[in-house]
């Protein structure tokens, strides 16, 4: 990836904006102060009707597309979809992408330093529920300006949000685009974020949430949460696929002495991701988010009824689901589309086949490319490009 | 565009909320939108068709028929329509049970194989028919469950269901009246505008 490739936003600098009026938050405490970290990608037009706000998922952060420099070799997470001529056409759509409160990558979170003892918030840190982000993205969109995003767009958790936002803020969006996500966790999700939460807290320099202050990180409880949940982002067929029963070391003929030797690829593919997210991510943000995505129900205080809560929408939604994503399985989706349409609302579904199970939202699969493209071109329209 | 999409619009009323079973392209959809204010969704399990719809600004749903419309409420359209999709379904009479579930009133358009040219053909050639229009043969179509413009009466006949109007085009493609006179006999599509 190179600056001058012309699919690219090219070298990206993140700015951090500083809010001094306290957020309320959904818990009842205020955050007194906070920062967000964010990017943006492409120029906002005169009348401020080109903004697109995109969410991010579970690890995910401000840096969306483009590099950081002339030789970063890991564009941002969503590079695929974002950039000059990319369905998120960087050439037509200003795109908003921050870090949320409660994060690790520089917006306000678990490491800041708690102004009221000068420590680290740590496990103190607000517990924060989907619509803190919500509430914190407005606060954003109101510092740009902006009285009506085009569309706002996620994946997995980042989809969450942008449904929130289409009850809470209904004027505020006239499209939302989710991808890969769900109305509430299932049992089985809560119960894989269960097990993670428990490798990380029970890890011996876990310190109650208070390992910053013990100049010590719960990697090893960390890397062990990173790789169940990693299982669970991929399929059986695409594990398959990537690794079989291939070995990294060692070989298990009879008679060939010792097994200690023996790594199978996959083995090792979960070690290094689970070491390299241990070394750059934080537990206790992990903690906090996991646990928004666990309380996180659409409908729940519209009497349970998914289509009571989306009866308050007013955009055009867009709905897609991977074959293989068992994590949030196409069912999930369906049931979003199911109470769209029986809420009157307009809604358009698509099923891509993808063996990469949940990551595949990441990745740019050619028909997720077309139905993605084909779906912003009426954005496009609306705004009034020739085509 | 397809003369039986023609020629169903004036059923449809002004600002109706439509189902369109099969919708294609939505050729259908963004031609009543523009002309008659509709409000619709499109079923469609084709890639390549789900694209082109969505891209016209249709809203089209992946969705397979076969499936049944379990995902749809009682009247929740004004119209449910089905345009040369009724002999692809596995179970067509339970479909059309369902389109009646789902919209207050429906539209079906199906082709009718009483037509005479695929009885001169199966007559004279004993062979299954292949056309320009239904260009399978048995073994690969996609059309599995043919009927004629009677067997599609008897259906609504003994589902008590009313047919509020209906019509022929011919093989000019075009509503002619000597075909009206000899539908199952003069009619390559058959088309009917249906009601509980």
């Amino acid at each position: 990836m190179t600056p001058e490739q012309n699919d690219s936003v090219g070298i990206v600098v993140p700015q951090t904006l500083h809010f001094d009026q306290p957020l309320t938050l959904a818990c009842g405490r205020a955050l007194p102060k906070h920062d967000i970290v964010y990017e943006t990608y492409g120029s906002l037009n005169a009348d401020k009707s080109n903004g697109i706000l995109i969410c991010h998922a579970l690890s995910g952060h401000h840096h969306a597309a483009g590099i950081h420099h002339a030789d970063d070799r890991k564009p941002g997470w969503w590079d695929s979809c974002i950039g000059p001529g990319k369905p998120i056409d960087t050439n037509v759509f200003f795109v908003l992408s921050i870090n949320n409160i409660g994060g690790c990558n520089g917006s306000t979170g678990p490491t800041a330093i708690n102004p009221d003892t000068g420590k680290p918030w740590g496990p103190d840190f607000p517990p924060l529920r989907c619509r803190d982000w919500v509430e914190s993205q407005y606060l954003m969109m109101q510092h740009f300006g902006i009285s009506q995003w085009a569309a706002i767009i996620g994946g997995s958790l980042g989809g969450m949000q942008a449904m929130r936002w289409a009850l809470e803020y209904p004027d505020a969006m006239r499209h939302c685009i989710v991808i890969a996500s769900a109305m509430k966790l299932s049992a089985q999700n809560i119960a894989f974020n269960e097990i993670a939460r428990r490798a990380i807290t029970s890890d011996p320099n876990f310190f109650e949430g208070r390992y910053l202050e013990h100049n010590t990180l719960p990697r090893q409880g960390l890397a062990l949460a990173r790789m169940v949940g990693h299982i669970t982002y991929l399929s059986e067929d695409g594990m398959k696929q990537k690794f079989g029963r291939e070995l990294k070391t060692g070989n298990l003929n009879l008679g060939s002495g010792s097994d200690s030797d023996v790594e199978f690829e996959v083995e090792s593919y979960l070690r290094y991701q689970g070491e390299a997210f241990s070394g750059s991510f934080d537990a206790n943000t992990y903690l906090l988010m996991t646990k928004a995505l666990d309380y996180y129900d659409l409908a729940r205080e519209y009497n349970d009824d998914p289509v009571q809560a989306f009866s308050h929408a007013k955009c055009a939604f867009m709905v897609i689901s991977f074959t293989t994503d068992w994590r949030f399985a196409p069912a999930r989706s369906r049931e979003i589309v199911d109470a769209l349409v029986a809420a009157n609302k307009s809604v358009s579904y698509a099923q891509i086949e993808a063996d990469h199970g949940h990551d595949a939202f990441l990745i740019p699969i050619p028909r997720y490319m077309d139905v993605f493209h084909a779906y912003m071109k009426r954005l496009k329209q609306e705004l009034g490009h020739a085509l | 565009m397809r003369f039986d999409l023609t020629l169903i619009q004036p059923w449809i009323n002004e600002g109706a909320r439509v189902l369109d079973l099969g919708c294609g392209d939505g050729t259908l959809l963004a031609t009543l939108a523009e002309q008659k204010n509709v409000s619709g969704i499109g079923l469609e399990i084709d890639p390549a068709n789900i694209t082109l719809a969505l891209a016209k600004g249709v809203n089209v749903i992946e969705h397979d028929l076969n499936v049944g419309l379990g995902n749809f409420r009682d009247n929740s359209f004004d119209m449910v329509v089905m345009t040369l999709a009724l002999q692809t379904l596995r179970f067509p009479h339970l479909v059309i049970d369902e389109m009646l579930r789902v919209g207050r009133e429906c539209i079906v358009t199906f082709p009718n194989f009483g037509h005479w040219r695929s009885r001169w053909y199966l007559g004279q050639r004993g062979k299954m028919p292949v056309s320009k229009f239904l260009p399978y043969t048995w073994y690969d179509t996609p059309n599995i469950h043919f009927c004629t413009v009677k067997d599609f009466e008897a259906l609504c006949t003994d589902k008590n269901i009313r047919i509020l109007n209906s019509a022929v085009i011919g093989a000019d493609n075009n509503q002619n009246a000597i075909a009206d006179r000899f539908p199952n006999l003069l009619g390559v599509t058959a088309v009917y505008h249906i009601s509980k």
